[in-house]
């Protein structure tokens, strides 16, 4: 179970939580503007990278905001917690973002 | 007391306090202090169970929490618990136990004539067997192979004990308490951080208690009682004994379960839960967790009286027992020596210790030898002989490379107990289960934590250090690190207390002790996972089979899959394995490492959420009225919800069918507070529910309500309700009863993650109201009745329209809404007046014979009106325009979510599945609901299906049966035949439009 960091509630566990997908997945301002095909892409495909992922996740038993996460997929490691409409990393910083030292990893105090 | 193997003295036990107990259904003395293990062997006896596949009789292994043989069903009725470890179980007065997977009995036992059909029960028979014909799976083939193949009962009665939960944080969490957790444990305690220290065992000590060395110049026992006083002067200590780690998950989240009263007979303790499941997160974890002794693989090593001989070093120091009066040993390596010498001075005669090494010449071998103990180097145990005792070994000498023995001649030892040693295993579960990666150690010839993944740090013996004073150290050193990472330092470090340990002499890896048969054949059979019957032939047959990978290996030969998870048979079966390949052992590698540690009892699992817990009920404010007459319940969601509610005598139909007259043609009343409702405030409210809703909001009227159709953006149906304007800036949503909570949330979404722009408040008010409907043809004088002073004339209170009024002396809002399609009245007051609001509506309604209804009597009404149910009518894959109801779909609107979908190729298939009405051709027929239809009556198989029945029912109204159907282009097979062919019969039915009652709706605006 992940020890997720809320922005506005602090270190809580996952059960408090609910997983939202894929973050910066912007809803289009004008649907009726986009193609089947680009249609398809927003409503249906998701990024699945084997690495750091930024996804959202919303205090569903707490404070119910949402907020976004930076998550390796891997391991686990939350790297970065960070408040919707924030912008991410640069996709160049969060691939050289090397997972920390063992024995920093999994609690982040 | 005596016992024919008890010690005259030593020995952790309690000498002065007898337990009798009965094993088997046969009465016997053991000490208090004793495990039923102990217990068994003080008593000589070695056989306690039969194994899982042959029935071979087996005796007790081990003397810990890896036992895999020595399984036990412990008590009886409600308290019975299968597959315990008789190396676990605390004696304690009353004790009774039975043996496992034998009939009649442990002693003559029919099933172990597979022992005899041993040829054909190898790796991976069952699937070579019984494949076909795959019809007699499920009959014949498993209920066989359950019976045969098997562990203990499990209880048919209800738990009677209670067992609760801890959610705990701490700075560092310490797994093991033996050397190098005691002194990490104090190390991290004397800095002020909050430590917990949890050991599997009844006390702290560890191996300690076995090997009784002297630390700190004080005996083992006096050191550990002075640490314990230590540590519990210290200001954040928690100290949980009986406790196993049983997982390690993410972020440093791990389980213990605690065993509060196992120890105490039954019923002991009726004030304590017996089990307590903590769930810890720990900023650092020192795993400090041990290493469990592998067995060697040999000819016959199985039989009772054949144990791991740091196993009867522990019977012996900590519980007095001797597993034998005459015994062998058989090791490569030297921790047995200090084993032979403890077995000794106990009065254990030794035969001999037959060692596969070659000049075995250390400080341990030397002091064996002084003792007058005879060493047999460079020989192994080739066969041993004794039906549910062992009577004797067999002993050859080895040849130089280890793969055979020299020539024919055997030397047979007699003895009654064989004490064996293949080095040790570091217990790396709970750093695997953390996902650390493995080293594989070639000196020490075991897999050895390398790289952590988590906070973690490893001491001791679990970190591949088993000398004492590498475990006192590494521990201190574990747990000041691990609490200064935490952010505690001490004043002054602790010391690390002294020790001394004798130097020992390498090992010898010897993965199958050779004879003078090869492995598989003649009748030896070399056992390398003793719970599930795994022979090293099983290993090498798999192997040869191209079950290669270690996993592949173990899923196919069921090695380390028992209940032990393989803790004594692992790395010897992958050692095998590799030597079969020709690989080297760290490329063969491990099998993942799973939680549980040791099984977990589902009671701890579930805690306190049982019974009436285990979910919670959501009654409204009129339940009791609803109990008090009688009403059946129908769950929904959370809440119960009236069904039904029949009078004397009546059966389900008889009381729908009148509840269903007196709607139509009187008037009934419905607890509908359970209705969802989410009260929106804001200035872009409008603009909000615009977005949300499939329809226009902007030009709602206040006062006004509406029918809306909510939407995800690929076009499905997610809820539909009624809303209300309640001011300008002000709307009262209502929700589905089940998707209140969902429809809440996706709003929330879209408001804090897509257009935070909004200013919109949304709040959940489904229970501060109470809610009933009241409808019917008279639903208008039970109104006046109640809210004399309102106008409720068609004109001044029209269809779909709010008002504010006094109901009953009660505040409320009245929404003219309707579910039935009669007249009807929806009235909400404050959800405390909800009684008294129901009590005074089956007053005034009394003269017009109002009629309480459930959801039932609704269901039907609302589908004789063709209106929908989400997740009845939808399953999310429907449309509004799927469900006939474009007309509420806005063409009007630029943007809506869902909108854009209405235009994909998938949404625009006239083939889609639409909403009809389904007219049995036999009136009587109610079809079932989920019935598969068809366009042609017959035919053969597969018959291409059109769709299903969402909704049937038996419509008193029509006096005869309706139904609701989704159908592959049924909008425009109105007229047509279809058929729904079931099991015993076809049925034809007639196609019409999903209104059956009144298509006009004159009653509802009436």
């Amino acid at each position: 179970m992940l020890l997720i960091h809320c922005p506005w509630c602090g270190p809580r566990d996952e059960i408090e939580f609910a997983y939202g997908g894929e973050a910066h997945r912007v809803r289009p301002a004008d649907p009726s503007a986009l193609s089947d095909a680009e249609w398809a892409d927003f409503l249906f495909l998701r990024a699945n990278p084997k690495g750091v992922h930024r996804e959202r996740w919303v205090h569903a038993h707490g404070c119910r905001r949402w907020f976004n996460v930076e998550r390796h997929t891997v391991t686990h490691e939350i790297l970065r917690v960070y408040p919707p409409g924030a912008a991410a990393e640069p996709d160049a910083a969060v691939a050289e973002a090397q997972p920390p030292q063992a024995s920093q990893q999994g609690v982040r105090s | 007391m005596s016992n024919s193997h008890r010690t005259a003295s030593g020995g952790r036990i309690d000498r002065t306090r007898s337990v009798t107990f009965t094993f088997n259904g046969k009465s016997y003395q053991g000490c208090a202090g004793d495990t039923l293990a102990s217990a068994l062997l003080a008593n000589g006896v070695h056989l306690v169970a039969r194994s899982f596949k042959y029935h071979r009789p087996r005796g007790i292994l081990s003397a810990g929490s890896e036992e895999p043989s020595a399984l036990i069903q412990l008590e009886r009725g409600g308290h019975t618990e299968p597959n315990l470890r008789a190396t676990q179980i605390e004696l304690y007065e009353g004790l009774s136990a039975a043996s496992q997977n034998a009939w009649p009995n442990v002693n003559f036992d029919v099933g172990a004539v597979n022992g005899l059909l041993s040829k054909i029960f190898v790796a991976g028979f069952y699937y070579k067997t019984f494949m076909h014909p795959q019809s007699l799976w499920m009959k014949l083939y498993e209920p066989l192979i359950r019976h045969a193949a098997g562990l203990g009962k499990a209880p048919k009665e209800p738990d009677p004990d209670r067992y609760d939960k801890m959610h705990v944080h701490c700075d560092v969490l310490v797994v093991g308490a033996g050397p190098a957790g005691l002194t990490a444990a104090l190390a991290a305690a004397r800095t002020g951080a909050r430590v917990i220290l949890a050991d599997e065992q009844n006390e702290l000590g560890g191996s300690l208690l076995t090997s009784g060395e002297t630390v700190d110049g004080l005996p083992a026992a006096s050191w550990i009682a002075k640490i314990e006083a230590e540590l519990a002067a210290c200001p954040e200590i928690r100290v949980l004994r009986r406790t196993t780690a049983a997982g390690y998950y993410d972020h440093n989240h791990l389980t213990l379960t605690e065993r509060r009263t196992d120890h105490l007979p039954r019923g002991a303790a009726p004030h304590l839960s017996r089990q307590r499941l903590w769930n810890v997160r720990a900023k650092r974890v020192v795993l400090a967790t041990g290493g469990h002794e592998r067995p060697l693989v040999f000819a016959d090593n199985d039989r009772p009286g054949i144990m791991l001989a740091g196993a009867v070093r522990t019977y012996v120091n900590r519980y007095g027992v001797t597993p034998g009066k005459r015994a062998v040993l058989l090791t490569n390596n030297d921790s047995a020596y200090a084993a032979a010498l403890d077995m000794q001075a106990a009065g254990i005669a030794i035969a001999a210790i037959v060692d596969v090494r070659t000049a075995v010449n250390g400080p341990l071998a030397a002091k064996a030898r002084a003792a007058g103990i005879t060493v047999l180097e460079n020989r192994a145990v080739v066969a041993t002989e004794g039906g549910k005792r062992l009577t004797s070994v067999d002993v050859m000498p080895l040849a130089a490379d280890g793969g055979g023995v020299v020539g024919m001649a055997r030397t047979s030892i007699a003895c009654d107990l064989l004490a064996m040693s293949g080095g040790w295993n570091p217990a790396v579960h709970l750093y695997s289960q953390s996902t650390g990666k493995l080293r594989y150690d070639e000196a020490a010839a075991c897999f050895v934590p390398h790289k952590a993944t988590q906070a973690l740090h490893c001491a001791g013996t679990c970190n591949g250090r088993f000398a004492l004073p590498d475990c006192l150290a590494e521990g201190v050193a574990a747990g000041t690190e691990a609490a200064r990472e935490a952010g505690f330092t001490a004043d002054a470090p602790l010391p690390v207390p002294r020790a001394e340990a004798d130097a020992e002499e390498p090992l010898r890896p010897l993965w199958v002790v050779p004879s003078t048969q090869l492995v598989g054949r003649g009748s030896g059979k070399h056992f390398v996972d003793f719970q599930n019957d795994v022979t090293a032939a099983d290993v090498l047959l798999a192997s040869r089979e191209g079950y290669q990978s270690v996993e592949h290996l173990k899923r196919y030969t069921t090695m380390g899959m028992g209940t032990d998870q393989g803790k004594t048979s692992n790395v010897n079966a992958l050692a095998i394995l590799a030597q079969s390949l020709s690989a080297p052992i760290p490329q063969v590698g491990t099998t993942t490492f799973r939680p549980p540690y040791t099984p977990v009892v589902f009671g701890a699992l579930a805690g306190r959420d049982v019974g009436e817990l285990a979910d919670p009920a959501r009654v409204t404010p009129m339940h009791r009225w609803h109990v008090e007459n009688g009403a059946v319940f129908e769950d929904v969601g959370q809440w119960k919800r009236p069904w039904y509610f029949p009078r004397a005598g009546e059966s389900m139909h008889d009381a729908v069918n009148r509840e269903c007259r007196a709607v139509r043609n009187g008037v009934g009343v419905l607890d509908a507070s359970t209705l969802g409702k989410i009260d929106i405030q804001g200035p872009d409210a409008a603009i909000l529910l615009n977005r949300m809703y499939t329809n226009a909001w902007s030009k709602l009227d206040v006062g006004r309500c509406r029918y809306g159709v909510m939407c995800k953006e690929e076009g499905m149906v997610i809820d539909d309700g009624v809303t209300t304007r309640l001011g300008p800036n002000h709307f009262l949503m209502t929700t589905t009863t089940s998707n209140a909570a969902k429809v809440l949330d996706w709003l929330e979404e879209y408001l804090q993650t897509e257009w935070p722009d909004l200013r919109v408040h949304l709040t959940s008010v489904t229970e501060h109201w109470s809610t009933a409907s009241i409808a019917g043809p008279k639903a208008r004088d039970v109104v006046a009745a109640l809210a004399p002073d309102l106008d409720l004339s068609a004109d001044a209170f029209p269809f779909m329209a709010m008002k504010e009024a006094v109901v009953a002396g009660v505040p409320a809002r009245i929404f003219r809404i309707s579910f039935t399609g009669e007249l009807s009245y929806e009235i909400n007051v404050p959800a405390y007046h909800g009684l008294r609001l129901w009590t005074e509506i089956m007053k005034a309604g009394a003269p017009h014979g109002v009629t309480p209804y459930g959801t039932e009597t609704m269901h039907v009404l609302r589908a004789e009106k063709g209106y929908i149910i989400v997740g009845q009518e939808t399953d999310g894959t429907v449309t509004p325009q799927d469900l006939g109801m474009d007309w509420i779909v806005s063409k009007q609107k630029a943007d809506f979510v869902g909108k854009r979908s209405f235009t994909r190729q998938d949404t625009s298939r006239a083939d889609r599945k639409q909403l009809v009405g389904l007219l049995t051709q036999d009136p009587t027929m109610v079809l079932p609901e989920g019935a598969q239809i068809t366009a042609q009556a017959g035919g053969t198989v597969p018959i291409p299906m059109l769709g299903y029945v969402t909704s049937s029912y038996w419509s008193e109204t029509m006096g005869r049966s309706i139904a609701l159907a989704l159908i592959a282009g049924g909008s425009r097979m109105i007229g047509q035949t279809v058929h729904a062919p079931l099991a015993d019969k076809n049925v034809a039915c007639a196609v019409v439009k999903p209104v059956f009652y009144d298509p006009e709706g004159v009653r509802l605006h009436g």
